[in-house]
């Protein structure tokens, strides 16, 4: 496998290299810029960029102002500050208004490993996604990472992309084209669709190998964009296959999970299963320690496939 | 014209404002006088003197800004964009019902010439400080003005971005305190005392302007000295009364958020005419 990379460090070159193309790019952050890697950015643009100390409300409806004036603000935070600290901001400030402010919030999901539970943001897809007017991207990787910058500072309006910590295994490769929106088939398949994002994408390619063991022909795809949702293929391989599962470092209340199921509801589709964080708080631990206790591993993942599978031979 | 013709011509349209705001209200049967009419001396004031704003092209780029932070006011700021030709005056009365571009708390989406959405208190000063950096790092001359509410001030947000404005020397900043002592629950200083409002300012690093809000020559003169401020943002504490203009309403909090029926309004009227 090639080199790991964490979405993070993918975010803080791509900022730089669009700091160059466009005068417009602002960049805030609230203390935090070492670890969000905006510090590259504050690097080679200072006067473009903007520390608004330990205050991640203010940031966000600052982050309007500059977007009221013609600037393209992106903000970090640790995903659960960002989101959760100044939810109402972003709802009041700017989804309302639909200013242009790009939240890109690294150290999402348990895999933020030792800072614990407080740290661990794994509902603020479900908290963005219930917000109109937001768009949400989750990279599965830094090639990934790199592109959805580029296609989130050229659309107008308020996005979400949610960022990792961890170093991941790249899916992708340099011949990768990102369209936001539209989710990326990676493995075909007949007996169950795995949809992912995230680091949950490339478990879900260790777990199709799994099941291809056992002589389960598993697809996978990435969605990496949770809204809008690629409705189309959801549907597609859902019919396809007729088991679904869903894998994200996310609760499985109101993530892609969430949003897969009211797509198969509506349409009469399943059966499905959910993976990701139970319905828990985590805790201390490193990285892979944690993805293994809290169950986001290939192995449950094909587990949890073969479950569908039963359910679906049982119909 | 001279400094009196002037006095005289605003105190004469803060009139025809408080007017307006009595009429929308009544009209639209929900709503806050209380702090639309203690701010009517200052937003007469910014949009018929102060600010350099074109209404017959809102998206100016030169213009100055302003954001109303107590959004629920927004029925004092709907009357002096109307008075001042961004909207026709007939459109007031369309307040808050449905399909109106005139929300219960300003939509910049909705209405032409504002620059800013706010209603949830304390996010609005934060949002002009975003436009006075902005204007910084262009090297813009506008100037960004906000409207804060006192009881505004117990929100944290406030204070983020008061040193926020210090931190980064925004001296195109001017944050006007409509310090009507008065909020929902009753007066600042039992529910929670935001107080002492000049001093807590001041040792956030901004230059604070003692006026009186209802004096139209105060207000004139505290914008005067707050252009010659430098790496400073500029509060002016401006000293009000809620409910100003009508008797009946003056410093009552039960008219923080409720309309006058059409006998209160009649009678308000009486005594702006």
């Amino acid at each position: 496998m090639s080199e790991k990379i964490a979405t993070r460090d993918a975010y803080g070159k791509a900022l730089v290299a669009l700091g160059k193309k466009d005068e417009r790019i602002v960049v805030l952050d609230a203390d935090l810029a070492k670890s969000t890697k905006t510090i590259e950015f504050a690097k080679a643009y200072p006067s473009r960029f903007i520390d608004v100390g330990i205050a991640e409300q203010n940031m966000v409806s600052v982050a309007a102002g500059l977007a009221a004036s013609g600037k393209v603000p992106f903000l970090s935070s640790f995903a659960m500050f960002a989101t959760g600290r100044a939810f109402e901001q972003i709802r009041n400030s700017v989804a309302y208004p639909e200013m242009n402010v790009k939240i890109a919030a690294p150290h999402a999901g348990i895999s933020v490993g030792e800072d614990g539970a407080t740290h661990q943001a794994n509902e603020d897809i479900a908290v963005m996604r219930a917000i109109p007017n937001m768009t949400i991207v989750v990279p599965a990787d830094g090639i990934e990472t790199t592109q959805a910058v580029e296609a989130l500072a050229a659309m107008e309006g308020p996005a979400y992309l949610r960022l990792g910590r961890l170093a991941i295994p790249q899916i992708n490769d340099e011949h990768y084209r990102f369209q936001l929106g539209k989710g990326v088939l990676l493995k075909e398949g007949r007996d169950v669709v795995l949809f992912a994002c995230g680091l949950m994408v490339g478990v879900c390619l260790e777990a199709a190998k799994i099941l291809e063991a056992d002589g389960i022909n598993a697809a996978v795809a990435n969605i990496h964009t949770i809204k809008p949702l690629d409705e189309e293929m959801v549907q597609v391989l859902a019919k396809r296959c007729g088991a679904v599962v869903t894998a994200e470092e996310h609760s499985i209340i109101g993530g892609l999970g969430s949003a897969v199921a009211e797509v198969l509801a509506t349409e009469g589709l399943g059966p499905m299963g959910r993976v990701g964080i139970e319905d828990i708080f985590g805790e201390s631990g490193a990285p892979y320690a944690l993805l293994e206790k809290y169950g986001l591993t290939p192995q449950n993942v094909a587990k949890k496939a073969r479950a569908v599978i039963d359910k679906k031979n049982k119909k | 014209m001279t400094d009196q013709q002037l006095v005289k011509g605003l105190q004469e349209k803060t009139k025809e404002v408080r007017r307006e705001i009595i009429k929308m209200l009544q009209e639209a049967g929900s709503g806050h006088p209380g702090g639309s009419l203690s701010a009517a001396e200052i937003m007469t004031v910014l949009y018929f003197n102060e600010m350099k704003v074109r209404p017959s092209e809102p998206s100016w780029p030169e213009r100055d800004r302003f954001v109303i932070s107590k959004g629920h006011a927004a029925p004092v700021l709907y009357a002096v964009l109307a008075l001042a030709g961004f909207f026709s005056k007939e459109k007031l009365a369309t307040l808050r019902k449905i399909g109106s571009s005139l929300q219960g708390h300003p939509d910049r989406k909705k209405l032409t010439g504002l620059d800013a959405s706010s209603g949830s208190l304390g996010q609005g000063i934060s949002v002009a400080c975003g436009m006075a950096k902005s204007a910084k790092i262009d090297g813009s001359s506008h100037r960004v003005y906000c409207l804060l509410g006192d009881g505004e001030t117990q929100e944290g947000q406030v204070w983020e971005a008061a040193m926020f404005a210090a931190h980064y020397k925004l001296d195109n900043l001017v944050a006007i305190l409509d310090h009507n002592h008065l909020q929902i629950d009753g007066f600042t200083t039992d529910v929670m005392s935001p107080e002492p409002l000049d001093e807590k300012w001041q040792a956030f690093g901004w230059q604070v302007i003692k006026v009186d809000g209802h004096s139209i020559e105060s207000l004139l003169d505290a914008f005067a000295v707050a252009k010659t401020v430098k790496d400073k943002p500029v509060l002016i504490l401006a000293e009000t009364t809620k409910g100003k203009g009508v008797s009946f309403m003056e410093n009552e909090a039960s008219w923080h958020g409720s309309a006058p029926n059409a006998e209160q309004a009649a009678q308000a009227l009486k005594e702006l005419a």
